[in-house]
């Protein structure tokens, strides 16, 4: 049997080459398919077709396993995110101190519901299972910034601040 | 690296420390991070090289109640101050060796007194990302006595001994793991720590794997000898970008100084740790749905048996154990496993780390010797309920666990007593809820949880739980009738015993421990139409909602 050779890179992109390292370093195994969805996300900002296939083929998973492991797992996102994200955190002290609150808030001042973005492409407005900063609930990330104790007015204020750039 | 070596690094990493007259730490854990610890920190290295004092500034993990940061200790006189500001630092540093400042000083002597710190001793004491920290807290000392002076039968025998329970939450006897993986056939064995804390509101994984990640290493390396095993996986949510640089750079550093890697300390005893990342799924704590995650698969249970300890990572005899219960593991071989076994309550030894938040005054992590009472946890080191409310419930195990009202404070906690109250002790979360909360709100909170995070597999969690969570939408909305109560309780029945995984089986927990104590608000919620804690706003009155068919 020849010896199996990866797929070219889909394109000149250098970011393909970043993913093609995760994938060389865990010698192209098949068990390396999270960790090589996770560089393209990291890379990318996102998972598309292109991507899951290029994966998949490299890796020698079909393409039905490949695209149901990026849609199981919540942290892959099939969507492009927005140039600011802003995410809420929905864990369990978070809800207790009023979490669903700041949900509301974000949600009625961007006009958008959670897991969207702006038709601008502006904000994206996300929820997430708890970050592990629960001491000090309820907590907002701002582009991945965790800020603590937020009240729905300074929640707001970063929005539009974001918004008048 | 022999004994000898590690006794040398632990002597210079000492006489290094003896240079300065002054140890200022810094916590730099999320929390206290996320109000400015950082800048804090650089402002306090500049304050004290002006200062010409001799004092050395520590970034370390997490000191514990996070309430209070950014927390600043100076040592050696334990003086503790909160609520530290970027412009405190000079007035910190100048004070030294004099009085300290009084305004930042933080009085928590109830707080501290009533813990006992086994998991969390070094947190708030070393600076994470050096090895020459740990190692002078004697680190590494009881992987190197294990490797020098122990069989492997010698080591699951001393874990046996200390009557450790596993700290995931199921708390099945460690020991008893251990001497299965152990006696399982097969050349090739693996260890795997579980550090997808994927339980909601509990963070004392990502605190030990941020704060001590020599500690986990080191607890695995000690598993790996004593099963047989030479390959070792920390499964880690990506949601913890710091925990996974810190093991990173731990690894990273341990392979360097020879404590992983082949013939450890020149020995035939060779162990090595990936690091596998999560991608958000709350049943991939379960640990075939784990072992399917490692492999790359989606992370959906199997029927078990076969247990991992037979047939676990690709086939092969594999242990699999949580974050803190690996953290217990090296002090047990330093100190004996009749030390542990002497602490804690009858059947329930050792501490455990809580995650206390909610509305409790001392947000943050609290180590204490099992047995306590959750009174003692609430009142005396929580501080109690702020702002004048009144208590109602504690939330433990997350979301396979249960509220426990205020009648049931008394008892002591142990992984029995939780489980007779309808509750678990599961990784440590402890969400208190006071008079705004609504108890049906709540159990709609936790079943919408586990109807999304249902991985699909099974017909009893993956419809169960969609049905309780629209019974509940109705109740929670004014339009729940006595059936819809009648057809909740038998569902929940069914769903515990019918499902495939602990996530099924312990799903309607929540709900019917609600229902036992706090029935009440149930009844209100259908008869009356009524939210006493005014959270259900019963918007549903009068829509097509009330129509809906649920069965």
């Amino acid at each position: 049997m020849p010896a199996f050779t990866p797929p070219p890179l889909p394109s000149e992109d250098k970011r393909w080459k970043i993913v093609n390292g995760t994938m060389r370093k865990n010698g192209f195994a098949r068990h390396a398919l999270i960790e090589a969805l996770h560089t393209v996300q990291s890379s990318f900002g996102y998972l598309d077709d292109d991507s899951i296939r290029f994966v998949a083929l490299s890796l020698r998973v079909p393409l039905s396993q490949a695209y149901g492991v990026a849609t199981f797992y919540h942290y892959f996102t099939l969507k492009p995110p927005g140039k600011h994200t802003c995410t809420i955190c929905a864990g369990t002290a978070c809800y207790i101190k009023g979490a669903d609150k700041l949900i509301a808030a974000a949600e009625k001042r961007l006009g958008i519901k959670q897991g969207q973005t702006t038709p601008d492409g502006e904000i994206s407005l996300m929820t997430a299972r708890c970050v592990g900063a629960c001491s000090r609930a309820p907590v907002v990330l701002y582009d991945g910034q965790v800020r603590g104790e937020m009240t729905g007015e300074q929640m707001l204020r970063q929005l539009e601040g974001w918004a008048s750039q | 690296m022999t004994i000898e070596e590690l006794e040398q690094i632990a002597k210079t990493a000492r006489q290094e420390r003896e240079k300065y007259d002054f140890e200022v730490n810094v916590c730099m854990d999320l929390a206290c991070a996320s109000q400015g610890a950082g800048e804090l920190k650089d402002a306090l290295v500049k304050a004290a090289e002006a200062s010409g004092k001799k004092v050395c500034v520590r970034r370390t993990g997490c000191m514990g109640p996070c309430s209070h940061g950014p927390l600043v200790r100076v040592d050696p006189e334990e003086t503790l101050y909160h609520h530290v500001k970027q412009a405190d630092a000079a007035a910190i540093v100048g004070h030294l060796g004099n009085q300290p400042v009084a305004p930042l000083q933080c009085d928590l002597h109830e707080h501290f007194d009533k813990q006992v710190r086994v998991v969390l001793e070094n947190a708030g004491y070393i600076d994470p990302e050096k090895i020459e920290d740990y190692i002078a807290r004697d680190g590494y000392k009881a992987l190197l006595t294990v490797l020098m002076e122990m069989t492997p039968g010698g080591v699951v025998h001393r874990v046996t001994e200390s009557g450790l329970r596993g700290r995931g939450g199921g708390g099945y006897p460690t020991g008893l793991k251990w001497s299965t993986v152990a006696k399982a056939k097969g050349d090739l064995k693996y260890v795997v720590c579980n550090g997808d804390e994927g339980d909601p509101g509990a963070f004392m994984d990502r605190s030990v794997m941020e704060g001590d990640p020599h500690r986990v290493i080191e607890g695995m390396a000690i598993a790996a000898y004593a099963v047989g095993a030479s390959k070792g996986f920390i499964y880690v949510r990506a949601e913890y970008p710091v925990a996974v640089s810190r093991l990173t750079t731990a690894l990273r550093e341990a392979r360097r100084h020879g404590l992983l890697g082949n013939n450890i300390s020149n020995t035939p005893f060779n162990f090595d740790v990936e690091i596998r990342l999560g991608a958000g799924a709350f049943v991939c704590g379960e640990e075939t749905a784990l072992i399917a995650s490692i492999e790359g698969k989606r992370g959906t249970p199997k029927p078990r048996p076969p247990y991992p300890a037979s047939s676990g990572l690709w086939g092969k005899p594999t242990l699999i154990n949580n974050v803190e219960t690996y953290a217990n593991i090296a002090p047990i071989v330093r100190n004996g496993g009749k030390w542990f076994f002497n602490m804690g309550s009858e059947r329930s030894k050792g501490t455990k780390v809580f995650a206390l938040t909610g509305k409790i005054a001392n947000t943050g992590l609290v180590e204490v010797p099992m047995g306590i009472k959750l009174r003692e946890i609430i009142e005396v080191i929580g501080g109690g309920v702020p702002e004048g409310h009144k208590f109602k419930a504690v939330q433990t195990g997350g979301p396979s666990g249960g509220c426990i009202p205020e009648e049931m404070l008394d008892i002591g906690v142990s992984y029995d007593a939780l489980l007779k109250m309808g509750s678990i002790m599961g990784s440590g979360g402890m969400i208190v809820m006071d008079d705004t909360s609504c108890m049906v709100n709540v159990a709609r909170f936790f079943i919408e949880f586990c109807m999304t995070e249902s991985c699909g597999k099974c017909i009893p969690c993956r419809a169960g739980t969609a049905q309780m969570y629209t019974l509940l939408t109705r109740i929670s909305t004014g339009t729940g009738t006595m059936d819809d109560l009648a057809m909740l309780e038998e569902l929940c029945a069914t769903v515990k015993e019918t499902s495939l995984c602990g996530l099924g089986q312990t799903a309607p927990n929540p709900v019917l421990s609600t229902l036992k104590y706090f029935r009440n608000e149930y009844l209100e919620h259908i008869l009356h139409k009524r939210c006493r804690a005014g959270v259900c706003t019963m918007e549903g009155i009068g829509t097509e909602l009330a129509n809906e068919v649920t069965a």
